[in-house]
């Protein structure tokens, strides 16, 4: 059942969520399970990610994989399980909690969803006009976040007038305007073309390794998973490049972690190596 | 499209009962409490409000004109013509000035509200500004509940006075009668309660629309096509919600005015 209708009103209850302890799972699934129409979508998942982790969730289309990061961010409420957001218990927070955590977390769509009755700088600043910062402040980290994703000549153009590719990295850029200390990315490149995927994966790159933000990456397509894994952003070309074969990693970024779904179970959790060497038939058989 | 069983199609009407009820109720309980949006309330009053206007004076008139035309034939018969003033001012003020703008709006505004609010849901929006720590209730359904209830109150005002300005146009135009006894009949006709009558209902058809059209946008699901079933929905509903609502109205306010 959606969020929205369903937890408990707290207009008056305090609006704080407290820091957890710095070595406490970012994200902790325990046992989480949901279903729509009496049809089990995610069961009995677990899974935790680790500060400034990055957790690839991967899995056939319909396997419930936007529907774990939809429970991650309390837009969904699970049937059973528990669900810790930074140490929070995210179904027990109030209305007014949930929002004030949701604050600390940047979500990029599978469809942008850009407000498409606002112009670029509005969406990407749709969160400081919300916390009220100054129009001039608000401005300059507009542009600052619009560079980051390489689209500042389109800060007033409206979703309308641009392309899957650039609303992905407006939708990017809305997404770490306010500096999250979580990212959940939606198939952030679903529907685009190879080369426009590659681009937004450099986006995803660049964040994780300039910020070390902690981010759960739903995809469809492996090789967005294995080019986020065996690359890092180069601050020097602006670019990404390979690890080298011959460094401590080995090739591999071993704080990369990869979650395998299918039918709503997780099938593999584990490192790239793991998941390369894995003898599961199921995982050999996605692999391929 | 598959057929339900009927205990399943109950709990899906009670589902949505509860639905609506929460959704009405938050909306209410943030009126109290910040952040305000001010800034969407005024565009909302400015939309319903302001872009209701010419639909209103319009039917609020011509309602006026047929109403004397009509009464004129029917009073003609008891050698009453002299009340046709009355008639079409006790009309307009406590019946047809509240129900035609509620329908109006409803029409134009409930339609208005499903069909942006649905796009919004389809489109990931309304998910999108949950997940940037915004209240989609508080932001889309409050300002529209406050501008509905508020510019439909005056709306009203505007129905009421149209029609009987088209009444008297008619009755003094095309009837002959004489247009100040025409008046003094229509004034001395009202009485305090009528008027609180008329002015209570557009509270409660307000409500409805802005609630009504609000919950099927909010609730939209299957595309395109569902946002055009929603914004079916949402008028349909809205509309024998506001008659039903009129009927419970008038009997309280008989109840409690006495006539």
């Amino acid at each position: 059942m959606p969020e929205e209708l369903s937890s408990p009103d707290s207009s008056s209850s305090t609006a704080t969520v407290d820091s957890p302890a710095s070595d406490a799972p970012v994200v902790q699934f325990e046992d989480v399970s949901i279903g729509f129409g009496g049809k089990p979508v995610l069961q009995e998942i677990s899974f935790s990610v680790e500060r400034g982790q990055t957790l690839v969730l991967l899995g056939p289309a319909g396997c419930g994989k936007s529907v774990l990061l939809k429970l991650a961010n309390g837009l969904l409420k699970s049937d059973s399980g528990t669900i810790r957001v930074f140490g929070e218990e995210i179904d027990k927070l109030r209305r007014r909690e949930l929002y004030a955590l949701r604050a600390r977390i940047g979500m990029v769509f599978q469809e942008s969803a850009l407000f498409d009755s606002l112009d670029v700088e509005d969406n990407v600043a749709y969160r400081l006009h919300e916390e009220q910062v100054p129009e001039a402040e608000a401005h300059a980290r507009v542009v600052e976040a619009l560079k980051f994703v390489e689209l500042e000549a389109a800060i007033d153009k409206f979703p309308s007038e641009l392309s899957g590719g650039m609303r992905r990295r407006v939708s990017i850029a809305r997404a770490i305007i306010s500096n999250p200390d979580l990212i959940l990315y939606d198939s952030p490149t679903g529907g685009l073309d190879p080369i426009t995927s590659t681009t937004i994966i450099e986006l995803v790159m660049k964040q994780r390794d300039v910020w070390h933000t902690t981010s759960l990456v739903v995809t469809h397509r492996l090789q967005d998973a294995f080019i986020l894994a065996a690359n890092r952003f180069d601050p020097a070309t602006g670019g990404m490049k390979h690890l080298p074969k011959d460094g401590p990693d080995h090739g591999i970024d071993e704080g990369m972690k990869f979650l395998l779904l299918n039918e709503g179970k997780i099938v593999f959790h584990g490192t790239t190596e793991e998941l390369v060497r894995s003898d599961d038939p199921w995982v050999k058989r996605y692999l391929e | 499209m598959s057929i339900l069983s009927p205990d399943v199609f109950i709990k899906k009407q009670i589902a949505a009962v509860q639905e609506y009820s929460i959704l009405s109720g938050r909306a209410i309980a943030d009126i109290f409490s910040r952040p305000r949006y001010w800034a969407d309330i005024f565009t909302q009053m400015d939309s319903i409000g302001v872009g209701s206007l010419p639909i209103i004076i319009l039917s609020g008139f011509f309602t006026g004109c047929v109403l004397a035309l009509q009464s004129v034939t029917a009073l003609k018969e008891f050698g009453a013509v002299s009340m046709t003033g009355s008639l079409v001012a006790l009309s307009m003020v406590k019946e047809l000035g509240p129900v035609l703008t509620g329908l109006m709006v409803s029409g134009r505004n409930a339609a208005g509200m499903a069909s942006e609010l649905g796009s919004m849901k389809v489109t990931e929006q309304i998910d999108a500004m949950r997940a940037l720590g915004t209240d989609p209730i508080r932001k889309l359904v409050t300002p529209r509940l406050i501008a509905t209830v508020f510019m439909l109150f005056f709306l009203t005002i505007i129905a009421d006075f149209s029609g009987i300005v088209g009444g008297t146009l008619v009755a003094v135009n095309m009837l002959g009668l004489n247009a100040s006894s025409y008046l003094h009949s229509s004034y001395s006709s009202l009485v305090h309660g009528d008027i609180v009558q008329g002015l209570t209902k557009p509270i409660f058809s307000g409500f409805i629309i802005a609630t009504v059209g609000c919950f099927f946008g909010m609730r939209t699901t299957g595309g395109t096509q569902g946002v055009g079933r929603a914004t079916t929905q949402a008028v349909v509903v809205s509309s024998v919600f506001i008659i039903i609502v009129d009927f419970i109205v008038t009997r309280l306010m008989i109840g409690i005015f006495g006539s």
